[in-house]
């Protein structure tokens, strides 16, 4: 075959694979966001209204009591991450022990991440059990926090990495600490940390499989530390082959406010990205 | 003098504190694999590990416990949608770092890592919307079948759809990392760009391009929700691509109101996670080995 037919039968290829991700994507994307507007068009109160006593029989009510759970389980568990993942990815660094070992830490964090969700939720499930617990707030901010962390150290250890050496040792050079050294090259790293985050962030607010074991999945407001709550991802799986169509089309308007959420947190971390590249050397801002 | 002492204890304490997370990491991962196994000793007592996983009847009420369904559904849905994600991302992440011109690219991957984001259940919601109808009116009519739509076809695409991300943007990742050099060198003997590509570029992003397809893996594996919400969860051994299947994860969620009463269907239950904590954890080893060892051989510089 002719070098240049095979080239022009690849590109074929190539631009019908590129529409049919695209086209999938657009349908995935766009009928959520259409279906959830129109319901929301119609009924903007169902984000401010909590749920009725029968409300999963077709009652009156709406969605706030998943959004008020969602947003209540993903930010304490985040800055749990957060916190914990810094201090995890310095420790990673040449700075505080060798190459060698560091390697195989990673492979661990890498094996977290991979583990399915539904695994963490049976953990967490499985101490609650042993406690004589209920599924509560509490439980789903530990179990959100510890299926986040990995993602956040990994994106944060590779931030770290791209550091130059040159900053660490002029920092070194000065009679800085290791923690002040840190402080200095975090700076540097900031755009990757906060992509880091966000994801982590995201992949939280998304996760249905763990918290529907742990958090009580109810239908209640949330009211306490150690009293149940819903997410959205958890309403929308409950609530999307219900028999009742007001209370399919509310499973809609949830996955609209998260897919809002999410494409939110990405504008969020491209914005600080370019805000913080001041602080990278070698740019021009 | 007081304050540089006062610094080096600080440096020192953050670094214990550091250790004890670090601890704490492993005690966890620790304490999670003797929990599954632990709690999945009961299950194991009372049947053989190949009575369990070779048997094709699932009655908790009776007493069966065959995981061969659950198994083979699981295994066929991942496969089935890898095979059909795997060469339609890597030749659309191929367009778009070597065809693509550079201002749409940046607009393109943000989109890529918009969807990255976009969690398990929307998919399935809007797979419930609009791929069920689609199999159950097009392509089971093409085929000759009569379908629910509720089916392993189905739950194949949406996982398709939600492996996309993950390759492409790693494809792209490690195909852009590649020096322009490369290129020209090769370019200026007189290749077409598909030579380059198949010749120089897939060597060379190789390790790349590998640890997506793996990475892929074990999100369409592992996933739960949007497999659950359009597979139609019937635990028998799938006849044909267009019947109602089951999967590892979603014998988890469907039995989860049942789980707390019998001691032994609990164990079950957890003996499944047990199996998808090993399945992890071996892929993720053996992804390890193959990108180290990928990159000593595939070196171009």
């Amino acid at each position: 075959m002719n070098k240049y037919i095979k080239e022009s039968i690849f590109r074929v290829l190539m631009i019908i694979s590129v529409f049919i991700v695209v086209a999938f994507l657009v349908i995935i994307i766009g009928v959520n966001i259409v279906k959830g507007g129109i319901v929301l068009i119609n009924e903007p109160a169902v984000i401010f209204t909590a749920p009725g006593p029968k409300y999963l029989l077709g009652g009156e009510g709406g969605i706030l009591h998943a959004i008020l759970g969602s947003i209540l389980m993903v930010i304490p568990s985040t800055c749990i991450a957060c916190a914990a993942s810094y201090l995890i990815a310095l420790f990673l660094q040449v700075d505080y022990i060798k190459n060698r070992f560091s390697n195989k830490l990673r492979v661990v964090f890498d094996v977290l991440w991979g583990i399915p969700s539904i695994i963490y939720g049976i953990f967490i499930l499985n101490i609650l059990i042993a406690a004589n617990k209920r599924g509560s707030l509490g439980a789903g901010i530990i179990t959100l926090a510890l299926l986040q962390m990995p993602v956040i150290v990994r994106y944060m250890d590779e931030a770290l990495n791209s550091v130059p050496d040159g900053i660490r040792e002029s920092a070194y050079s000065l009679g800085a600490t290791r923690l002040e050294t840190a402080f200095t090259t975090a700076k540097y790293a900031l755009p990757g940390i906060i992509a880091g985050v966000l994801i982590g962030m995201g992949r939280a607010m998304g996760d249905a499989a763990s918290v529907i074991f742990t958090s009580g999945a109810g239908n209640s407001m949330p009211k306490g530390l150690s009293k149940s709550v819903s997410s959205l991802p958890v309403l929308i799986f409950q609530q999307a082959n219900s028999y009742y169509p007001s209370v399919r089309e509310h499973a809609f308007a949830a996955s609209f406010v998260l897919i809002i959420i999410i494409i939110a947190l990405n504008a969020i971390s491209r914005i600080c990205s370019k805000h913080f590249q001041k602080y990278t050397a070698g740019s021009d801002r | 003098m007081k304050q540089q002492k006062a610094r080096s204890n600080l440096d020192k304490t953050i670094k214990y504190i550091m250790v004890i997370i670090i601890l704490a990491v492993f005690i966890f991962f620790a304490a999670l694999f003797i929990m599954l196994l632990q709690r999945s000793q009961l299950i194991l007592s009372r049947y053989p590990v190949w009575e369990l996983l070779f048997s094709s009847e699932w009655d908790p009420d009776k007493g069966l416990y065959g995981f061969l369904p659950a198994v083979t559904g699981t295994f066929f849905v991942t496969v089935f949608s890898l095979m059909i994600a795997v060469p339609i991302s890597i030749l659309s992440a191929v367009y778009i770092s070597e065809y693509m011109p550079s201002a749409v690219k940046s607009y393109f991957q943000a989109f890529i890592d918009v969807l990255a984001g976009v969690p398990s259940v929307v998919f399935g919601l809007c797979a419930l919307l609009v791929l069920v109808p689609f199999t159950r009116d097009v392509m089971g009519p093409l085929f000759g079948v009569n379908t629910t739509g509720m089916c392993v076809f189905t739950a194949a695409l949406v996982l398709a759809a939600m492996v996309f991300p993950v390759i492409i943007s790693l494809t792209v990742e490690s195909l852009s990392i590649l020096p322009i050099g490369l290129r020209e060198q090769f370019l200026s003997l007189g290749a077409t760009k598909w030579q380059l590509i198949e010749t120089v570029l897939f060597r060379a992003a190789g390790p790349g391009i590998i640890s997506g397809i793996i990475l892929g893996f074990g999100r369409a594996f592992g996933e739960t929700m949007a497999v659950v919400m359009v597979i139609g969860n019937k635990n028998i051994l799938i006849p044909s691509v267009f019947s109602p299947g089951q999967t590892l994860p979603g014998l988890i969620v469907g039995s989860f109101s049942e789980m707390m009463s019998v001691p032994e269907h609990q164990s079950a239950l957890i003996f499944v996670s047990l199996i998808l904590f090993i399945i992890v954890l071996f892929f993720n080893i053996l992804a390890n080995i193959i990108k180290n060892k990928l990159k000593s051989r595939w070196r171009y510089e």
